[in-house]
């Protein structure tokens, strides 16, 4: 169940990240193709990352995090799309003036103004997600605003900046990238923490991702578009939904965050209250106690079942593994009974949050990562086992026990994370980046970076933007989607439709469609945005088509209303020869002409009507069953309306027979 | 106005004189807004010095840095003052009476580094605090003095720095260091090493040449585990030779020690980049052990006296031949005073025939002309073609196998010495320290192919 929760009074802030890969030939810093995806390699690279200082002389804090966690960081390279650049073995080349280009379109759709010397900097991800350790990232637009729901959304800035690799496998202390992805242009679009619900979250996302769209000049399709998502609640702190991949995962998720922040509030309060005021108050001792569980049956204790596991997730000592042989280790939480059970996220508690930070940092991966005092397994002799760990530990009854098995040094790691993690709670809620799930659940992906982690790109001189420029690309700037979208819902064209149409690119083709055939964009917008949806589904080739096919067949539309009807059969016929003309598909087939003697028909269509009628004596059945006969000829050559209305003159002349007869 | 006190560094023109119209100056924490309304918080940057003087850059709190044009500054107010003292924590480096002592020797380079604002470039940071908070790990493996001897760019490296280098080493020696590293841009590393071959000779402890290829202030560079590579090779490597230790692959995975006179950067920006040319390297440095791939170097031993013999002649050049070279080349190096050539030639060895006239006048002159091979793997044979032949008797000599730098280097240490024609020619071609090797190994040349099927096989399988 869900747990509800009154977002204005919890303080609910929400803010976003949307990242849009820009369509261009190339990546942002290198000659290597952009969008062009593999999935095998023929290079591999093994590299580490060590924090370094920022310009302003500070460590950043997720840097440093990132060291401990001792990462083998291994690259998957295919000479196709990567070359020395993406290797972190050639400086970049000049910044890609097309991808500039692009970022400054975009910047003024979302009302930016631009800024004149765009500088390029390097955002430190020690993660191994980018093999230089740093994004390269520049401001191209700041102060933009859209509207949103009667109101402003506010963009704060606009950056271009290099897409990151693919996450492959992130097992221990080995974490396996895909270059492939590295260094195409995206656009990262920030807002304000405008937002005040979950719903309008999502809402935003969307809207922000059709102006991107409106351009055409962005990448669509999986992965192209992502976002990060901020949240926070009074008195709680910033937390990063890193990658969120589907608007409609957003509220979920935003509301789990919320909730975890007001658990995690109210945790903090109740460490207060048993005297946990301070960091160094949280006391947490650890041992070994690898043989105190010799002869225990709980299968992830046993030196067996780690074996087994280590063979079955081919984890090499070395790589995935850290340093050490297998060993168990006992931490006594002194004081903190009763707290690894405490509420987070709905279904989650903060055992999990210990368990997050074990598995990222320590590298500790077997489920369930810990085993604690207030989740014991229940396990044959499991009690006794835990009854003798708590009087080894001096337990008393407030303390609670977790405990953490693997390599020697991973479980030390494991055992000083726990603490750090409790020292967090009784401030509250970290800054924490959380890596979302379908379920609409979070967990811990690393500790959020600050502006310490900035530096400027000595490689890269900067880009100045002169005003002219921004006017060469402001002149012919696309429609903003919610004038479009003002214009569409006038003309009767559904809101579902026009965003459908907008997000897909198929709205600026409407537009010139209609102003170029004299069609109405309503009937435009439903052929493209209903009709040829379906088709495509069904695997016609509609997407081939030029369009000046289809302003052949709308016009043909005009001239004869009749070819409407046959809208299906001539698009199919139109989709698998794109090359050739309507008029002669249409002359192929007939079309548009009305068959001289189609009239003869009507009784033979009658009379096989009243064979197959299974109530004979209802007159609207029989009609049906004879246009059904008839119409298939006469599609696209005859209207409906008239087959239909001969139809029925024709039944009546005949039952007004047989009645004579009668 | 001084550089290092002005207030407006690297501001010139209109940019200077705007700041000051607004009464700020960088590091000033400041609020503008320019002609769209735009609201810009930040600290004001020095601007580099090669570009224009119309923009003023702003590091905004979220970290990123702007340029702003000053004609669209409407208000700009000063809120604070944040100067940026970009340092190193530095942490004393423990002593441990039972490590041995190595030095470090600081050239340049970007071995560690920090930026500079002004010119957008990386300064080296080098005290053993300094380089103790950023690599802890050289704790383990010694005990660490450093010395700054010279803070230059490799290109800028020259006679005097060499000079000065060769007897700093000497000194450490003499002081007892167990091993010296020396910090050292990459670009002419080589050039140092082979100089250095030459220079100290029978050295008793390994003298390492270290550098970066990423320089240190990035999460991805090369420097900490170089740094580490040659700080081990320096305090327990059984090489009493001037080696260059340098990433092996471009992965993070081990050193090599490549021998001082037969070591060349292949790559202009390549971790990997330096490779030994005509025969293999000495060691491979691993995390925790050194794997020596040859017998044929000297051992460690504390009780050898050095050979310290610094001279040097910079009046040598080398000669990069290429087709349709002008005679006139060769007699205007004459003319201005050049005392020695090294030719690159083509081939086993060659040049054109209208060089031969030349050539001969400068022989004449009592210049010292030697052979190297542009193709930088392979001999100098110049028996085998007319060609060869016929230079030999204009009275150069080849040099068989040493490679076109390091004969420079030799010629110049040997012209430091003596300008007797024979004497010059039998000190150039018998070896001091492997410049010439009497056989080149099959292993010693192998340049891969990319593209065929079993290099790419090869490449698929191991760690770049």
């Amino acid at each position: 169940m869900i747990p509800t929760l009154d977002y204005a009074e919890a303080g609910f802030v929400c803010g976003l990240e949307v990242h849009q890969q820009l369509l261009t030939r190339t990546k942002l810093f290198c000659r290597c193709p952009a969008g062009l995806y593999t999935e095998t390699h023929d290079g591999t690279v093994l590299r580490h990352m060590r924090p370094t200082l920022s310009e302003l002389g500070e460590y950043d804090g997720t840097a440093l995090m990132e060291f401990k966690t001792k990462k083998n960081i291994v690259y998957l390279l295919n000479v196709k799309n990567v070359c020395t650049y993406e290797m972190d073995d050639t400086p970049p080349f000049l910044v890609n003036q097309e991808a500039i280009d692009v970022a400054i379109e975009q910047c003024l759709m979302l009302g930016c103004d631009i800024v004149d010397e765009v500088q390029i900097a390097r955002k430190q991800y020690l993660d191994g997600s980018i093999p230089t350790g740093f994004q390269r990232t520049a401001v191209v637009g700041v102060n933009g605003r859209i509207p949103f729901r009667g109101r402003t959304l506010s963009v704060t800035q606009v950056t271009v900046e290099e897409d990151s690799c693919r996450e492959v496998r992130d097992r221990g202390h080995c974490i396996v990238w895909r270059a492939d992805r590295l260094g195409m242009p995206l656009i990262e679009t920030v807002t304000g923490p405008d937002l005040r619900t979950p719903d309008e979250v999502e809402e935003a996302i969307l809207l922000i991702g059709r102006v991107c769209r409106s351009t055409g000049h962005v990448r669509t399709g999986l992965g192209a578009s992502r976002q990060d998502v901020n949240v926070s609640v009074r008195g709680g702190r910033r937390v990063e939904i890193k990658g969120v991949p589907k608007a409609g995962w957003a509220p979920a998720l935003v509301h789990g965050e919320a909730w975890r922040q007001v658990n995690l509030l109210k945790l903090r309060d109740e460490l207060h209250r048993r005297g946990f005021a301070d960091p160094g108050s949280i006391r947490v001792d650890s041992q070994d106690v690898t043989q105190l569980f010799a002869a225990t049956e709980i299968p992830v204790l046993t030196a067996e079942g780690w074996g087994r596991w280590v063979e079955a997730e081919r984890m090499r000592p070395g790589f995935e593994l850290g340093k050490g042989p297998f060993r168990i280790r006992a931490a006594r939480l002194a004081g903190l009974a009763g707290t690894l059970s405490w509420p987070t996220q709905p279904e989650h508690v903060f055992a999990h949050e210990l368990a997050g930070r074990v598995r990222v940092i320590a590298g500790l991966d077997q489920p369930p990562v810990l085993l604690h005092s207030e989740a014991w397994p229940d396990t044959r002799g499991a009690r006794s086992e835990l009854k003798r760990l708590r009087g080894r530990l001096r337990c008393g009854p407030d303390d609670a026990v977790v405990v953490v098995w693997g390599p020697e040094e991973d479980t030390v790691t494991a055992c000083e994370e726990i603490r750090l993690r409790y020292v967090d709670a009784v401030q509250g809620v970290p800054n924490e980046t959380r890596q979302p799930f379908a379920d609409g659940s979070t967990d811990f992906e690393r500790i959020l970076p600050g502006p310490d982690r900035m530096y400027p790109d000595t490689d890269s001189p900067p880009t100045r933007v002169a005003r002219e420029r921004v006017a060469r690309l402001a002149g012919p700037l696309p429609e903003r989607p919610w004038d479009r979208e003002a214009r569409y819902a006038a003309a009767g064209v559904p809101a579902s439709t026009a965003h459908w149409l907008i997000r897909r690119g198929g709205a600026a083709v409407v537009d010139r469609l209609a102003a170029a055939t004299g069609a109405s964009v309503r009937d435009v917008a439903f052929l493209f945005g209903e009709r040829l949806k379906g088709l495509r589904r069904k695997g016609v080739p509609v997407d081939a088509v030029p369009e000046p096919r289809w302003e052949e067949l709308l016009h043909a539309f005009a001239a004869r209303p009749v070819l409407k009807q046959a809208w299906e059969p001539l698009v199919r016929a139109v989709a698998a020869e794109p090359g050739s003309p309507v008029a002669g598909h249409l002359a192929a087939r007939g079309l548009g002409e009305e068959p001289a003697a189609w009239r003869t028909g009507l009784a033979e269509a009658l009379a096989s009507a009243r064979e197959k009628a299974y109530r004979k004596d209802d007159p609207a059945l029989v009609a049906r069953l004879a246009l059904a006969r008839l119409m298939p000829g006469l599609l696209g050559r005859v209207a409906a309306d008239e087959v239909a209305a001969a139809v029925s003159a024709a039944l009546a002349e005949s039952t007004r027979r047989e009645e004579v007869r009668a | 106005m001084n550089e290092m006190t002005d207030p407006l560094k690297g501001y010139k023109g209109k940019a200077r004189a705007a700041l000051t119209r607004f009464g700020v100056k960088v590091w000033s924490d400041v609020r503008v807004v320019n002609d769209a309304g735009s609201v810009f918080e930040g600290v004001i940057l020095p601007r580099s010095e090669s570009l224009d003087d119309l923009h003023v850059v702003l590091k905004l709190k979220n970290g990123y840095n702007v340029g702003l044009h000053v004609d669209r500054l409407e208000h700009v107010t000063e809120v604070g003052y944040k100067e940026a003292r970009y340092k190193i924590p530095e942490k004393e480096f423990p002593a441990r009476p039972s490590l041995p002592n190595v030095t470090l020797l600081g050239t340049g380079g970007t071995i560690a580094s920090r930026l500079d604002y002004r010119t957008g470039a990386v300064i080296p940071a080098f005290t053993p605090g300094e380089l103790y908070g950023a690599v802890p790990e050289l704790a383990d493996i010694c005990n660490l003095t450093t010395k700054k001897i010279f803070g230059v760019f490799s290109e800028n490296m020259a006679k005097e720095n060499y000079l000065v280098l060769a007897k700093a080493i000497g000194e450490e020696i003499a002081a007892g260091a167990d091993g010296i590293v020396i910090g050292h841009g990459t670009d002419t590393m080589g050039h140092t090493a082979a100089i250095l071959s030459f220079m100290v000779q029978e050295s008793p402890v390994p003298i390492v040449l270290v550098g970066s290829q990423r320089s240190s202030d990035r999460p991805s560079s090369d420097a900490a585990l170089n740094l580490i590579h040659s700080v081990r090779t320096a305090a327990y490597a059984d090489v009493a030779e001037v080696v260059i230790c340098m990433f092996g692959p471009t992965s993070d995975r081990y050193g090599l020690l490549h021998r001082g006179t037969r070591c060349r950067k292949m790559h202009s920006s390549y971790r990997s980049t330096f490779r030994t040319i005509g025969d293999v390297p000495l060691a491979i440095v691993g995390r925790d052990s050194f794997q020596y791939l040859t017998d044929d170097y000297r051992r460690r031993d504390k009780v050898r006296v050095p050979l310290v013999d610094p001279v040097y002649d910079d009046r040598t050049t080398i000669l990069y031949y290429y087709p349709g070279m002008k005679p006139d080349l060769v007699d205007a190096l004459v003319e201005k005073g050049y005392r020695g050539i090294v030719i690159a030639g083509t081939g086993l060895g060659h040049v054109n025939k209208p060089l031969y006239p030349a050539l001969e006048r400068a022989v004449a002159a009592g210049v010292h002309v030697v052979m190297a091979v542009q193709t930088l793997w392979g001999f100098a044979q110049m028996y085998v073609y007319d060609t060869g032949r016929d230079l030999m008797e204009l009275g150069i000599v080849p040099l068989d196998n040493m490679l076109p730098e390091t004969a420079l280097m030799k010629l110049s240490w040997v012209l430091g010495h003596t300008d007797d024609h024979a004497e010059v020619m039998r000190l150039m071609t018998t070896p001091i320290s492997h410049e010439i090797t009497p056989r080149e190994p099959h292993n010693g040349y192998l340049v891969m192919q990319g593209g065929l099927p079993e290099t790419d096989e090869w490449v698929r399988g191991h760690w770049k």
